[in-house]
């Protein structure tokens, strides 16, 4: 027994047990993600219930479980069609069923509004069209929905060319709005100039937005009229349909390539019905922004600083002070970061800059308002600590005779730094990044305060001069986790959403941290001392 | 004892200590030494660990500013220049006065890129200039024939005799006229002991050397001059000779015959 506790088995497994105990918590968070994450484009089977009174019920089966009394079962189903039920989800006893089937005409509609529809499709009434090609009702109906989809196309130009007309009036009107500022009198040559482009560019505008009014009411004439389980009609316009499907008439394949194109739609769609439907783009696009922009503006500051604190700076009670609050500065609450940069950033620097630049559309806020730029260097300030502490120790575990043989040499100071100790140091210095990447794409709290919204008009990055726009709000994963989860009219409906935008979340904090991983390991190879 | 040491570089010496002392804050590591060093000869330093022998090769080359608290009194002189001057360029003194150290320091670099590292930073850019003064560099390092091949290898993958006469070879690449050595052969096997040694023997055609060792039979060897540290004093300094055979102190007769602490 004696040897037992002198061997120090017990200390082993009491280290093992914790080791193992933290990887299964991380691995069972993991594997719950993965599995409702992954599992939610795949088409489910339709399934029609029949009631022995004689009603019907269909839809896809989320879950079965024992009744509360005890005796039986119960099983929830989505049944979709909001607009007819009110609701998406009924559970029903498994004790009145006679019999569960899969009817194979079934069809699902993915729609712009009201979320899913299971019925079986009805009629097709397209009056402008020509008979629509297709032998079955089915193959018609894809027929009309394609080229529903060219007509589509043609106007989203139309919405284009309004959207552009509509920012330059946007344009003119901050013009008036300058020379009004700066005190030109209303009879002035330079108003009634503007005045006179504005009334010119207002007939354009408005004969194009009348085209496309017209436009769309032709096409919401192209209807189809579904029938839900009972019988109940429903007539919906073929453009409002996103998809229409038979789950229960697909092969595997057919599965499969449906499963890519919701993929295809997450990556590069844009969010749907209060972002529960949809796509992910702007918030993926967000999110690698910010966390972009963030280390743009941490990852040289932290760095600067941290040679200053180790090379530069005199060894005493300051420094020691010094690296004592960058530590602790990485325990400070983000939610004070973010009252932090609402206070100084938004309110203080952007205050000014629009005092200074655009005082003629104040109060109307342009850089005093939360905006990527604003949370990028909130968030900047967050962890520049973790990249001052991973650099800061990283110099410090150069050995001194390196040092002292580049200056032995007749090499000045900053030359051994940019020569030899920084590219020494690099692999430490990206493990900070990491680390600092990390915990920013974490991070929702400060954001909800610093310019994060739910839906953002317009991406921070596009085609429109001057590209960059840091003025704007942005979406980001992390918030959209908490807004469809939590803040969401339709919670139940959201859940597979909120698992996907869990995992793509993790998924881009993966990536970007193995790329880091790499980089450091090739830096490691190239820079670290081998034995001898 | 000043009288004889003074005799030794008495004349056309390379570098003239005066006077020179020593403070770590408030302890002193090196008393009132004065010293010659001879132009083109081996001076070895000896005595007990924590006597001041590294301490005071690092004056030399000014290394000991990198310490906050040390301070430096007297004066030193190398080819009539005052070296504690504010008006000296300090860098330029470390290329005048080159230095290999204890543990061999290869910069995580090729091996092309260590030999010619002072010269870039002393802003060389011609590429064949920077091979030519490589290769003569390896060359008198007795390095070249191994290495030749691999040049754009790292200098990590050396053998530590190898990287110890790399270090050598990046010091004479600058082309300096002292050069400081550290106790450049502690950390060696016997074999590359003797490279070394080898090496420092041709060395002394060109240059000044001064070296620290533990070593007697190796100071004996290699060195034309001794001098020997004890307590941040400087005891005796003569021919290596002399020393060894006929030492007039008796500190450092005990030392030498290894009856010493
Ligand atoms: N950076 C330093 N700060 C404070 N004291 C120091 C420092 N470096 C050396 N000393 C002290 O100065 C004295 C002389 O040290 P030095 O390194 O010159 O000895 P040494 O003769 O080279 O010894 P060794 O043979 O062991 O290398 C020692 O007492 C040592 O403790
Ligand atoms: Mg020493």
């Amino acid at each position: 027994m004696q040897k037992y506790w002198r061997r120090g088995e017990p200390f082993v497994w009491l280290t093992g047990a914790a080791l193992t105990l933290t990887l299964v918590m991380a691995a069972a968070l993991i594997i719950v993600v993965m599995v409702n994450g992954l599992g939610v484009f795949w088409p489910t089977e339709v399934t029609q219930a029949k009631f022995q009174d004689g009603t019907r019920v269909m839809g896809e089966i989320i879950k079965r479980e024992p009744l509360p009394s005890g005796e039986g079962d119960r099983i929830q189903f989505k049944t979709g069609n909001r607009d007819l039920y009110g609701l998406d989800f009924r559970w029903v006893d498994t004790a009145g069923i006679i019999e569960l089937d899969h009817p194979v005409e079934a069809v699902v509609l993915e729609r712009e509004e009201y979320g899913n529809f299971y019925g079986f499709l009805h009629e097709i009434n397209a009056p402008d069209l020509d008979q629509p090609a297709g032998e079955t009702l089915g193959e018609q109906l894809s027929a009309v929905r394609q080229s529903v989809e060219k007509r589509q196309q043609e106007i989203g130009q139309l919405e284009e060319r309004v959207a552009g007309l509509s920012d330059r009036m946007q344009d003119l009107r901050l013009e008036l709005q300058k020379l009004e500022f700066e005190g030109y009198p209303p009879e002035s040559s330079a108003v009634k100039e503007v005045r006179q482009r504005q009334s010119l560019l207002r007939e354009d505008f408005d004969t194009l937005v009348a085209r496309h009014e017209d436009r769309r009411r032709e096409l919401r004439q192209i209807q189809a009229t579904f029938a839900d389980v009972s019988g109940t009609l429903k007539t919906v316009a073929v453009a409002d349909i996103v998809r229409a499907y038979y789950p229960n008439d697909m092969a595997w394949w057919e599965k499969a390539v449906f499963y890519l194109s919701k993929l295809k739609e997450l990556f590069l769609g844009e969010p749907r019905e209060a972002n529960t439907e949809g796509g992910l783009f702007p918030a993926i696009f967000g999110t690698v922004m910010l966390i972009f922009l963030m280390s743009l503006f941490s990852f040289p500051l932290g760095v600067i600083a941290a040679i200053y604190l180790r090379e530069y700076a005199k060894e005493g009670p300051i420094v020691r002070v010094v690296r004592i609050a960058v530590n602790n500065l990485a325990g400070i609450p983000s939610i004070v970061y973010g009252i932090f940069g609402l206070g100084f950033f938004i309110y203080g620097v952007g205050g000014s800059l629009d005092r200074l630049f655009f005082p003629e559309r104040l109060p109307t806020p342009t850089f005093g308002t939360g905006g990527i730029l604003w949370a990028s260097l909130t968030l900047a300030l967050l962890t520049v600590p973790v990249v001052i502490v991973a650099t800061d120790e990283a110099l410090g575990a150069i050995p001194k005779g390196v040092r002292e043989g580049s200056l032995a040499l007749g090499a000045t100071k900053f030359q051994t730094l940019s020569r030899i100790l920084v590219p020494m140091a690099s692999p430490g210095i990206m493990t900070g990044l990491i680390l600092a990447m990390a915990r920013a794409a974490g991070e929702v709290a400060p954001l909800m305060i610093t310019g994060v919204v739910k839906l953002a008009p317009a991406l921070p990055l596009d085609g429109d001069f001057p590209f960059l726009h840091l003025d704007r709000k942005f979406m980001h994963l992390g918030f959209h986790i908490y807004d469809i989860g939590f803040q969401s009219p339709n919670v139940e409906a959201a859940k597979p959403m909120v698992f996907v935008t869990t995992l793509l979340l993790v998924l881009i904090v993966l990536i970007m941290s193995s790329v880091a991983i790499h980089l450091r390991n090739k830096m490691k190879k190239r820079y670290t001392y081998g034995t001898f | 004892m000043t009288a004889k040491t003074m005799e030794i570089g008495s004349s056309d010496p390379v570098i003239e200590v005066d006077d020179l002392n020593f403070h770590y804050g408030s302890a002193a590591a090196l008393h009132n030494i004065s010293m010659n060093f001879t132009r083109k000869k081996v001076t070895a330093l000896i005595g007990p660990s924590g006597c001041g022998k590294s301490t005071f090769l690092r004056c030399l080359n000014r290394m000991n500013d990198m310490i906050d608290i040390a301070r430096v009194e007297g004066r030193i002189r190398l080819n009539g220049d005052e070296i504690y001057t504010p008006k000296l360029d300090v860098i330029e003194l470390r290329r005048r006065v080159g230095m290999v150290f204890q543990k061999s320091n290869p910069f995580p670099k090729s091996i092309f890129e260590n030999v010619v590292y002072g010269l870039r930073i002393a802003g060389v850019r011609n590429r064949a200039q920077l091979a030519e003064s490589c290769e003569k560099a390896l060359r008198s390092a007795a390095l070249w024939d191994e290495v030749k091949d691999r040049l754009e290898d790292s200098a990590l993958g050396l053998s530590g005799g190898q990287m110890q006469r790399l270090c050598i070879a990046r010091a004479i690449a600058v082309n300096p006229e002292v050069i400081l050595m550290d106790e450049p052969c502690s950390a060696l096997d016997p074999k590359s002991t003797a490279r070394v040694e080898e090496l420092i023997s041709e060395l002394r055609e060109n240059y000044t050397i001064i070296i620290v060792t533990h070593n007697m039979q190796q100071a004996a060897r290699v060195s034309d001059h001794t001098a020997f540290f004890f307590e941040g004093l400087l005891v005796e300094y003569g021919l290596t000779n002399q020393v060894f055979i006929k030492p007039k102190n008796k500190q450092t007769e005990d030392y030498i015959t290894g009856r010493f602490g």
